[in-house]
């Protein structure tokens, strides 16, 4: 395994290390998809159409990201830990990916549980709004990850965050619920794998620029 | 191995560093002294590469997995054990044999026998050896470290004291108790 | 400023004015009334190009920013900030005439159907947001670079935007309203031209004032500080 692989596998390996250990990332984003779904059934009158539901889920599941994001630096924040990983030899773009992992890896055990809540609450799942979940979790994290960086380093923080992050996830939006309910969903799921590339490539190349002075 | 011209520092309006100039040879040990404030702490930064001067040259050179940093905050995981902490770092150091050096580590500052605790529940005095732990752990040119001495007992202290008689690496050391190091220093930069 | 910098400044304002002028008197005595919109659709001379230099502006804003990573010569955060500054107000322009517009057109003040404008709208709200970074991000270097990557994401987020809201235009009403993309006559193109000429000019020199202003600002700033 070369030098960056094992960086970038440490640091993921370390972040889930983390909320085995502390457990308060994870358990709130779980329980707050949840109550999210309940919300919106709610939210919804009776005899909605599943597009709208659907709409719904995706806003759970961005939402719910944010939580998650929200806390992605907070074990760097108490004390110092972050400039101690700018410090160490390895390529800053691998503290982005090690951190992007262990984001993806949250979101989608949050969507383990929400999407079948979600089958259980409305209607069951097709397989194109699977695909569309897993392809914008990538991006979601990839930006959040960046993004939460920034916000780590203003007054801010935690409003901060929110106030960049939906703006850059509308185009994820679109997509996620283009590939859920339109009958062209390939083109949806293809412009997301796009979303996807562009701004992990972005990214990766601008993290450095980020964490550094 | 250090050089500084007209080298300053403002954070907003507020100046932390003017105009200084600074000279480091290897294997020079500078004490670096003055009130709060007057940017000791900036000055670490800026030679760690942590900060970039708002005017002026700095030139350090030494590559950046060589510096071992010692800053206010241990730079540590809470939630980590004190072993785990220093293997994370000796992985991302690139280190070889990194459990073995990090015991090794913990045993020299005395906390072996808390090695399989969390860093989080340390006392300050602890905290502040793991920290040096983490920094010696990969055997730095240079060393940059900010108030070494803060919470240390008088054990932690003398252990402190053999560590840097030892070592022979080039040093930038901020503190508040000159008189300690005296015997090792090369020089002297007061900070007004 | 310097004199040959106001002369410039000067020689550029009164650039604008006349283009601008000369844009609009070209759009309504010159091109031809629109077969379907009719008088209405003049308010097309200003809002296409206020959007056009919105973007010229976020591009440029992008461009400074990616040389600030560069190169770290630090006058380029400033250069950076202006352009966006000027992207915002020129954005916000063009959500309000293409509002204009929605209504006389369709009577309606906003509508989801107008591409253009739910791009703007998005946008906005994303550079808005840029405001926010640097207002709650204590000066300096850190600043600088937060705000340089996130006026980079910017950038990538236009295309990416307008690739968005165009096929979301599919999941319910796949025909849209356009506007652009029809051929246009050369005596509207020639109008929309000179306008757009009217509007860079005119955001060039407000892009020179501002800076201008903004350096005096942090001039002052250093100076008073020295003095304490």
């Amino acid at each position: 395994m070369s030098d960056y692989a094992a960086d970038v596998a440490a640091l993921a390996r370390k972040d889930l290390l983390l909320e085995l250990r502390s457990r308060d990332t994870l358990p709130a984003m779980l329980l707050f998809v949840v109550s999210a779904l309940t919300v919106f059934h709610f939210a919804l009158p009776a005899g909605s159409s599943a597009r709208a539901e659907t709409g719904l889920l995706w806003i759970a599941i961005v939402f719910t990201a944010l939580l998650g994001l929200t806390r992605a630096f907070a074990a760097e924040r108490e004390h110092g830990a972050l400039d101690g990983l700018v410090l160490a030899p390895s390529d800053r773009s691998a503290i982005w990916l090690g951190k992007t992992i262990g984001v993806t890896a949250f979101l989608v055990l949050a969507e383990l549980v929400a999407l079948p809540a979600f089958a259980l609450f409305f209607h069951s799942l097709s397989w194109e709004l699977v695909a569309a979940v897993a392809l914008a979790d990538v991006g979601i994290a990839a930006i959040g990850t960046v993004l939460a960086a920034m916000a780590a380093a203003s007054r801010a923080r935690e409003l901060l965050l929110p106030l960049m992050f939906l703006p850059l996830v509308i185009p994820v939006v679109i997509g996620g619920v283009g590939a859920s309910v339109a009958v062209n969903p390939g083109s949806f799921l293809a412009f997301l794998a796009l979303y996807d590339a562009v701004f992990v490539i972005l990214c990766w190349a601008s993290f450095e620029y980020v964490v550094t002075e | 191995m250090i050089r500084a011209q007209n080298l300053s520092k403002r954070f907003g309006d507020k100046r932390v560093l003017e105009g200084l100039d600074l000279e480091v040879a290897r294997g020079g040990f500078v004490i670096v002294t003055g009130p709060n404030g007057s940017g000791k702490t900036t000055l670490l930064r800026l030679c760690a590469g942590l900060a970039a001067p708002t005017d002026g040259e700095l030139d350090v050179y030494v590559p950046r997995g060589r510096i071992g940093f010692l800053g206010h905050e241990s730079l540590l995981y809470g939630e980590l054990t004190a072993l785990e902490n220093l293997e994370l770092y000796g992985r991302l150091y690139r280190l070889p044999e990194r459990r073995e050096r990090s015991g090794a580590m913990l045993e020299r500052f005395g906390l072996w026998r808390v090695r399989n605790e969390r860093a989080g529940t340390f006392s300050r005095g602890m905290l502040q050896r793991l920290a040096l732990c983490r920094t010696f752990l990969h055997d730095p040119d240079l060393l940059l470290l900010d108030e070494p001495f803060d919470g240390l007992d008088a054990e932690g202290a003398e252990l402190l004291h053999a560590e840097l008689t030892e070592r022979s690496a080039t040093a930038l050391v901020a503190t508040h108790d000159p008189e300690a190091l005296e015997p090792r220093a090369t020089a002297r930069l007061a900070l007004a | 400023m310097s004199t040959s910098l106001r002369n410039r400044s000067a020689a550029l304002a009164a650039a604008a004015a006349g283009l601008l002028v000369g844009g609009i008197a070209l759009a309504f005595y010159y091109a031809p009334e629109d077969a379907d919109q009719g008088f209405s659709q003049k308010i097309f001379y200003i809002h296409v190009p206020i959007a056009l230099t919105a973007y010229a502006c976020f591009g440029v804003g992008a461009w400074k920013a990616l040389r600030l990573l560069w190169t770290r010569e630090r006058r380029y955060d400033l250069e950076s900030y202006t352009a966006i500054h000027m992207g915002v107000i020129f954005g916000l322009l063009t959500l309000v005439t293409g509002s204009i517009w929605a209504k006389v057109s369709w009577g309606h003040w906003w509508t989801w159907g107008e591409r253009q404008l739910v791009l703007f709208l998005i946008l906005f709200l994303f550079y808005s947001s840029y405001f926010m970074l640097r207002y709650s991000t204590d000066p300096g270097p850190r600043r600088e670079r937060n705000s340089a990557v996130y006026a980079l994401f910017g950038v990538v987020l236009i295309p990416v935007s307008f690739l968005a809201v165009r096929i979301a235009g599919t999941i319910l009403h796949p025909t849209i309203f356009t506007h652009e993309g029809a051929d246009l006559p050369g005596s509207m193109l020639l109008a929309v031209t000179v306008c757009l000429a009217g509007m860079l000019a005119l955001v060039a020199t407000l892009y020179r004032v501002e800076l201008a202003g903004k350096r005096i600002d942090a001039r002052l700033r250093e100076l008073r500080e020295l003095l304490t």
